[in-house]
């Protein structure tokens, strides 16, 4: 395992120099009320939460990483988790205004929380809106109460559509969530459910393909034959059907799994996949972080009550700072930036890599890939088609390798 | 130490199954030669492969001491052989090294095709033959039925057959009897010159190279040079001794004895199976007739799945053919599996029993590609050449025509499946020679192209007679055939691993069928793959595999791009288990499973 090593503290000039690079900055927080069979996001249920302790282990934490970035341009601030709508929205305001203390939060920032639906959680949105937090997005899941059950969830669909109505009266924007290609899903329900859905969309929709993720409950169902999920063909119809009803929406996917109006895309998301800085804050989270010209890769203890005892005795809860070598960068930035429906920036990956994209991949594969549809390339961006962002894995695969 | 005329050499022989090992365990144990506790099932199949499957491979010699009736305690040298056709060659050399042989029938199955082969070959060799009905425990026996098979099949009397469960021990008394009453003793002078066979030659971990020897006249002795006729190499030997069955040492053999000798020989193959051992000092005139020596028959190319276990696979199979002189190696390199070696068998259960060696034994996966025979092909500039890999046939206008080695098979088969089994011959090219009627079996003899019988034949058979039809055969020459070779393409790329030859008439099949299995086998991809079979340069069979419709990854895990990365990582790893041809990937188990024989679906 690569150990903590951080760089060497940076001087003011240099920290006047990165003064003007953006960061993001990431909240997990890692407790649900129970754990859904599906999910392999670092989440624990525990009886009992010192929220003071919490909120004063993310302050040491941020300040922690104040040190090491410097000065700079905060972008977003987005809280996940697990269950953020379990924070009381002090803890939330806490870590806001510290954010604000140690960069300064512009005007505007995007600041999201994500919310669990029941109707407990709805009911702290005020508060949360008072902290400082300026979007929601909801983990709706479905528009099915069978369904819902069988993805362990611990609120109905009405609970689920009474949550977004609340979100919009309280919130300029919003989002929510939905997991489809669920067991026994048919084309024609999916068509039903999304057809629902769409009406009380915002500006954002995250329309999730359901992953079996192993070391979950689904994951030991699926391989025991008891649990089928619509793949291969199927789960192609299911995707397609997706893309062409949220077109016809106004809400075309702006990445794989992520919908939106144009201009209402979430600023947050798009620094990970446009390969931008972001410090991870709290258990588990990880942080892409460029210090002196290195990218940095962090990744914080995932066990609550470990992370918590590394913060208190070091300041931060990081056990990783690995340096991402100039090959993985273009590979992660390549990654990333092709799930967007825009690609990627030649010119920013140049500046991100220190090398032009034509020398590092294969071009004989890039010109096939051109051929047969699934990549496109001007002088300023490179983006995967439809058809190709529809096979990301096998193109970057392709590429890659 | 007893005397020549109380000697008693035998071979137990039969067809698979039939019970040779359980007899010997039994006459073993009446013999008291191993102590109770030690007793196991067919004790002398000594090799993991052996017990795990129930059969003999190779052939196992005991020396066992026998009070009988008379009083007289005699000397009985006892040879367990294999019944599985691909390993005759031990059959023949132990029947070489007896005065007699036990010909045990399984009292419910009667005479099979290996019955038929084996004592055929006894005959031959002049022994004196004793019928042992076995398994007459069985509800299902009928001694009476089977006593007259072996009169009507083989000619031999059957009227003082012997009736034994070896499974239960019934009959094991009288049977000892008959083998010191109705089996001659060895003959030879123990005070001539030495001349000695040598019957077969392994590799020891402890004792190094073994020779195990009968002699024929004369007396070998510790520290007596011996000198080895076929090459005239000289050795001093440093043990005598007989397996009891464990080894001890006798420090010398006499006439119509049967033990090793250790000699200081590096490698077996400095021995020559069937060689005559004599006297360096005062060496005999004239050689023993010996033995043909055993030609591989079945020919495959294994590749290791690792390419990096290249090494790995070169080193094992040299340790295996330290201790089977009938497994042949080359290397070989293929243009779609990379370096591997092209390997000789016995046939194709000595070929799986490699594989699966190799596999346990050493731990290494393997994609064999499918057996083949070898061919002779004339060329036009007057050449023959021996075509041992179909990939190393030259260009069709070189050749002028290519000889296919054929076999002379012998078929039993009830009466019920007779139709389906001529059938299957006849699809495989073979011509009847002879069809007779022993009760309600047939038994058929028909010439067959090799070729088509490493093919999945036996499968076949197997399946169409519901397990009852036994086959055994012989090389029967090389006879001209309307041979091409069938090519695999994908996406427009020879898969050279695949080519093989076939009759003209089977081979748009074969490709149909090749292609089909590989449509299933290789998973869709980023893109369209055209899977094509040809027949010089012609294309006979067609399949397309679609691109993929969708692959991607819905979640992207909040900021945990390392993983997304290391999985991508972990991918590009996984490629190593993949051979690309183009643009095309193709796992190595397509390669494994479509070259697997069988001809069913
Ligand atoms: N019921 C019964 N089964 C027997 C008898 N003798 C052998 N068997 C069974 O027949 C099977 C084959 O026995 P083996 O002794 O291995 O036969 P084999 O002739 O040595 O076989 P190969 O060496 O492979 O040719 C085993 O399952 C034995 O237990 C018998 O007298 N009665
Ligand atoms: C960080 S997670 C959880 C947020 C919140 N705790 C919830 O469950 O609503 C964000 C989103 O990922 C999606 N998700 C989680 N596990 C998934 C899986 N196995 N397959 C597909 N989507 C999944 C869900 O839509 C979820 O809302
Ligand atoms: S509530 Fe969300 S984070 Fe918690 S277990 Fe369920 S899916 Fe995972
Ligand atoms: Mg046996």
């Amino acid at each position: 395992m690569v150990q903590y090593n951080p760089p060497p503290q940076p001087s003011p000039a240099t920290s006047a120099g990165e003064g003007t690079k953006q960061l993001a900055v990431y909240i997990h927080w890692p407790f649900c009320k129970f754990k859904c069979p599906y999910c392999d996001f670092n989440s624990h249920v525990r009886e009992n939460i010192q929220h003071q302790d919490w909120a004063s282990a993310y302050l040491k934490e941020l300040a922690h990483y104040r040190t090491l970035t410097g000065e700079r341009h905060i972008e977003s601030v987005f809280f996940g988790g697990g269950t953020p709508s379990l924070m009381e929205p002090e803890t939330v305001e806490k870590v806001i205004d510290a954010i604000d203390e140690l960069w300064g939060i512009p005007q505007g920032t995007e600041i999201t929380l994500e919310a669990n639906p029941t109707s407990v959680e709805a009911g702290k949105l005020e508060g949360f809106k008072s902290a400082g937090v300026n979007r929601v997005s909801l983990g709706v899941q479905s528009l099915r109460d069978t369904d819902l059950k069988k993805l362990g969830r611990q609120h109905s669909a009405a609970e689920g559509i009474a949550a977004v109505k609340l979100a919009a009266k309280i919130f300029p924007r919003f989002s929510f969530d939905l997991i489809y290609a669920r067991p026994d899903q048919a084309p024609a329900d999916w068509k039903q459910e999304l057809a629902e859905a769409l009406q009380y969309a915002g500006g954002h929709l995250s329309l999730y393909q359901l992953t079996i993720e192993e070391g979950t409950q689904f994951h030991t169902l699926h391989a025991r034959g008891e649990l089928k999920v619509p793949d291969g063909d199927a789960g192609a119809t299911l995707y397609e059907i997706t893309q062409e009803m949220t077109e016809a929406t106004g809400l075309p996917a702006y990445e794989i799994s992520n919908h939106a109006k144009p201009g209402d895309e979430s600023r947050h998301n798009l620094v990970y996949w446009r390969y931008g800085d972001y410090a991870g804050v709290g258990p588990g989270a990880h942080g892409r972080l460029t210090l002196q010209n290195e990218k940095r890769a962090t990744r914080a203890h995932r066990a609550p009550e470990l992370w918590m005892e590394r913060v208190r005795q070091n300041g931060h809860g990081a056990h990783e700072m690995e340096v991402i070598t100039a090959d993985q960068r273009a590979r992660e930035m390549l990654m990333m930036g092709l799930r967007l429906m825009d690609g990627i920036d030649l010119a920013a990956f140049a500046t991100e890599t220190g090398k032009d994209f034509s020398a590092i991949v294969n071009l004989k594969r890039v010109k096939v890939l051109e051929e047969e549809g699934l990549l496109e390339e001007t002088s300023a961006r490179v983006a995967a088609t439809r058809a190709g962002r529809q096979r990301l894995n096998a193109v970057l695969a392709y590429l890659l390798s | 130490m007893s005397e020549q005329k109380h000697i008693r050499n035998f071979s137990i022989i039969a067809h698979i199954d039939h019970g040779k090992s359980t007899l010997a365990d039994r006459i073993i144990q009446k013999c008291g030669a191993v102590e109770e506790r030690e007793m196991k099932e067919q004790m002398l199949d000594n090799m993991e492969i052996e017990r795990e499957r129930g059969i003999t491979i190779k052939a196992q010699t005991v020396r066992l001491k026998y009070k009988a009736k008379d009083g007289i305690e005699y000397q009985l040298n006892l040879m367990d052989t294999p019944g599985h056709v691909d390993f005759a060659y031990e059959v023949s050399r132990s029947l070489a090294a007896c005065e007699g042989a036990l010909l045990v029938v399984d009292a419910s199955q009667g005479v099979e095709a290996q019955t038929l082969a084996n004592v055929y070959q006894a005959i031959d060799n002049n022994l004196e033959i004793v019928p042992v009905i076995n398994k007459i425990d069985l509800p299902a026996a009928e001694p009476e039925r089977v006593k007259r098979q072996i009169e009507d099949v083989i000619g031999l009397d059957a009227s003082n057959a012997l009736l034994v469960s070896a499974k239960s021990g019934i009959g094991i008394d009288e049977l000892l009897e008959a083998i010191v009453t109705r089996l001659p003793p060895p003959e030879g002078d123990p005070n001539a010159i030495l001349k000695a066979l040598l019957v077969d030659s392994w590799y020891d971990a402890y004792l190094g190279v073994v020779i195990l020897v009968r002699v024929v006249e004369g007396t070998v002795r510790v520290k007596d040079k011996l000198r080895f006729m076929s090459n005239g190499a000289a050795y001093e030997a440093d043990r005598v001794g007989v397996f009891t069955p464990k080894h001890v040492l006798t420090g010398e053999l006499k006439p119509g004895e049967i033990g090793f000798i250790t000699c200081g020989i590096k490698n077996i193959h400095e021995t020559k199976i069937g060689d005559t051992i004599t006297l360096d000092r005062t060496p005999c005139a004239e050689r023993l007739p010996g033995f043909k020596p055993s030609v591989p028959m079945v020919f495959c190319s294994l590749f290791p799945v690792d390419a990096s276990d290249f090494e790995k696979l070169r080193d094992s199979l040299g340790k295996l053919a330290l201790n089977d002189a009938s497994l042949h190696h080359e290397p070989e390199n293929s243009t779609a599996l990379g370096m591997g070696f092209r390997c000789g068998f016995l046939g194709l259960l000595h070929l799986e029993i490699i594989q699966e060696r190799l596999l346990r034994e050493y731990n290494l996966d393997l994609i064999p590609t499918a057996p083949s025979v070898v061919y002779k092909i004339f060329l036009t500039n007057g050449d023959v050449m021996e075509l041992y890999n179909p990939a190393d046939l030259p260009d069709v206008v070189r050749i002028t025509k290519i000889e296919e080695p054929w076999i002379k098979a012998t078929i039993f088969v009830p009466d019920e499946y007779l139709g389906s089994i001529l059938t299957l011959c006849q699809e495989r090219r073979g011509s009847q020679v002879e069809l007779t009627w022993v009760g309600s079996r047939a038994m058929a003899v028909y010439r067959l192209p090799l070729n088509e019988v490493v093919f999945d034949f036996y499968d076949r058979l197997k399946s169409l007679s519901r397990g009852y039809a036994s086959m055994d055969y012989v090389l029967d020459g090389f006879s001209e055939g309307e041979l091409v070779r069938l090519n695999i393409l994908v996406n427009g790329e020879n898969l050279d691993a695949l080519s093989m030859i076939v009759h003209r008439s089977q081979a748009e099949r074969r490709g149909r069928q090749l292609c089909e299995r590989l449509k299933e086998l290789i998973p869709r991809q980023l893109f369209k793959i055209a899977v094509q079979a040809s027949i010089g340069g012609k294309i006979v069979a067609r399949e397309d595999i679609s691109a993929l419709r969708k692959d991607v990854t819905a979640k992207c895990y909040g900021g945990d791009i390392s993983r997304k990365r290391k999985l991508l990582d972990k991918q590009k790893e996984g490629k190593k288990k993949m051979r690309q041809h183009g643009n095309v990937e193709i796992p190595q188990s397509a390669f494994i499973e479509a070259l697997r024989m069988s001809d069913d679906k």
